[in-house]
């Protein structure tokens, strides 16, 4: 992926993730006791569609704004002398 | 009988597990420490879910849905399942990449390095470890409180006190769970630990599941249990006047606390690669909601149904009144201890991990021990802890202590240090100082409210917001405020840690340490 192209990939995640946490606040269904599927409480069906959107925003994030040049640093230059007094 | 028969089985398997996940254990402290890197995606996923969920994940989410209804899946599961995955792609990534090739093996190493401070990690090491130390009681004490119900009348000869009711007292079963981790953690370390926490999270997700059916079959369906409360205690199906809308708010930043547990860290960084993190970013939501969205059912389904027990022993009563079978039963007990014992062997490793390498090792300097030597210290420490936490939680048993709310206090202070830890990976401008100001304001502000709380119990301010908030917000200005005001981290430092900005190829030099 070009630098570019991942940058702008990785503002996407954040402007989703910062719209995932307003939606997490839905204060539209906090008297609502309608049930979904004739048992599921509505703000408790919002909230188990809410975690799955975060996984699907997640799968997302992973596929199109993975910081692969991190993974790369850390594999790379294995000379670097060893901080922890535990052995390398 | 039989339950207690299903868990001894169930514990057996642990100890099984243990001794062939020694067979794999290199005889290094990397090793014993972190895996030597070693673990792949499914066993990364298994257990840094099975850590993060404690007793809270059946035992806790129960209770709390029969007191504050179905608003606690928003509460603590949909918003975990979001900052979570959050904390593990911002911060988890980077910080496995940091330790990958520094060779950090504790949160305190990295932070030594960061901001050039040795003295910060004596600062750090009572504040990480003491926070942990309600964490732990949940699980002990919890351990005890599931048991001695399921084997009521089974020993009236062995435990006659009426308060025991010839089932087994929870000093024994502390005792034998404690028993059973060390065992486990002492054969295979970080792996061994990782291995069991596959299995015990395996457990705990099927037999939540399974319990869900069973009582939904035993009240006629989902649709009439939900309809009886409907009927009975309709408040509980929304949160109005059972949850505040700042409560709501602020509580989204307990979750960020994962970002500076210290058993997590550890368990980031016995991940094979970075890719390793990928199942672990997606499945987390999904698998809290396959835990979460059954057991807050069932605790509204207990209110519907008139079922009287404390909060949490709500499940363990439901399960024991509706399904009438010794066998589920058992296999519910084997679940919520799965639940308990999945977070506690990871934490009594990483008190040993930072006790050995940032108090011994960092005095005594490289080259001092043996690997041998270094398990050996690790052990003794993870001993040392172990009879502390089984010694505080008696205790706290004896004196019937709000161990749920100390632990939401034990995770706000963790949240509270967030800002150090995101500004570390993010901010290069951030200084030693600013850290210093960040961990003293966080925890000024989170001791005043602790106090305030009595101690331990449930507390909010003005109308309903969570301290964690206020402790949060402390820490957040103090770091930037401080770092702006103090001569920047040098050059050397913020070449080492933020490698894309400059020249990512080149070998980072190491910054002079001072205190």
């Amino acid at each position: 992926m070009q630098p570019d192209r991942g940058r702008a990939a990785r503002w996407a995640v954040y402007a989703a993730a910062l719209t995932l946490a307003v939606l997490h606040q839905d204060f539209w269904l906090w008297s609502d006791r309608h049930l979904v599927f004739g048992f599921m409480p509505i703000g408790l069906a919002y909230h188990a569609l809410f975690s799955l959107a975060a996984a699907t925003m997640w799968a997302l994030a992973v596929k199109f704004a993975w910081p692969t040049e991190l993974e790369a640093w850390a594999d790379a230059a294995d000379d670097v002398p060893r901080q922890s007094p535990v052995e390398p | 009988m039989t339950p207690l028969v299903i868990v001894i089985i169930y514990l057996g398997l642990l100890l099984a597990l243990g001794l062939v996940s020694s067979r794999f254990f290199r005889g290094t402290s990397r090793d014993f420490f972190v895996a030597s890197h070693s673990i792949g995606p499914f066993l990364l996923l298994m257990s840094v879910f099975g850590t993060t969920m404690t007793a809270f994940a059946l035992v806790g989410s129960t209770g709390k849905a029969y007191t504050n209804g179905i608003g606690v899946y928003g509460l603590m599961a949909s918003s975990s399942g979001l900052v979570h995955a959050a904390v593990f792609f911002l911060i988890g990534i980077r910080l496995w990449a940091y330790g990958k090739k520094y060779g950090y093996v504790t949160q305190i190493q990295f932070f030594r390095d960061r901001f050039e401070s040795n003295n910060l990690g004596y600062l750090l090491f009572p504040i990480l470890v003491g926070l942990v130390i309600p964490y732990l009681l949940i699980g002990v004490v919890g351990a005890g409180k599931v048991i001695q119900p399921v084997t009521k009348g089974a020993f009236p000869s062995l435990f006659p006190h009426p308060k025991f009711a010839g089932g087994i007292p929870p000093w024994v079963t502390g005792l034998v769970i404690c028993a059973v981790v060390l065992i486990y953690v002492f054969q295979g370390g970080s792996r061994g630990a990782a291995w069991a926490n596959t299995f015990q999270t395996l457990v705990f997700m099927t037999m939540g599941v399974l319990a869900f059916v069973l009582i939904a079959r035993q009240l006629g369906g989902a649709a009439s249990a939900t309809e009886a409360v409907l009927a009975k205690a309709p408040d509980h199906l929304a949160r109005e006047g059972l949850i505040t809308q700042r409560q709501f708010l602020s509580y989204l930043l307990i979750p960020l606390s994962v970002g500076m547990f210290p058993h997590l860290f550890q368990h980031w960084l016995t991940a094979r690669s970075a890719k390793t993190f990928r199942l672990t970013v997606i499945a987390h939501p999904v698998f809290i909601m396959i835990v979460w969205v059954p057991t807050v059912l069932i605790g509204i389904w207990a209110v519907g149904h008139g079922i009287k027990a404390p909060p949490n022993a709500v499940l363990g009563a439901t399960v024991a009144r509706l399904v009438h079978n010794p066998i589920i039963t058992g296999l519910v007990t084997a679940g919520i201890l799965a639940a308990i014992m999945s977070s506690l062997d990871s934490q009594f490793l990483c008190l040993g991990t930072i006790f050995t390498n940032d108090v011994v090792l960092h005095r005594a300097g490289k080259g001092r021990y043996s690997d041998q030597q270094i398990i050996l210290m690790a052990r003794v420490f993870i001993i040392a802890v172990v009879a502390v936490t089984y010694g505080l939680a008696m205790l706290a048993d004896k004196y019937e202590m709000p161990i749920f709310d100390l632990a939401i206090w034990s995770f706000s202070g963790y949240a509270a240090l967030f800002p150090l830890v995101f500004a570390a990976v993010y901010w290069r401008r951030t200084t030693k100082a600013g850290a210093y100001a960040s961990i003293i304001a966080a925890m000024a502000v989170w001791l005043y409210y602790f106090r305030a709380s009595g101690w331990g119990g449930e507390y909010t301010v003005w109308g309903g917001v969570m301290p964690v908030a206020l402790c949060f917000a402390a820490a957040a200005v103090a770091l930037i405020v401080v770092s702006l005001a103090t001569a920047p981290p040098s050059a050397a430092t913020v070449e080492k840690f933020f490698p894309t900005a400059q020249k990512p190829e080149a070998a980072p030099s190491k910054a002079p340490v001072s205190a």
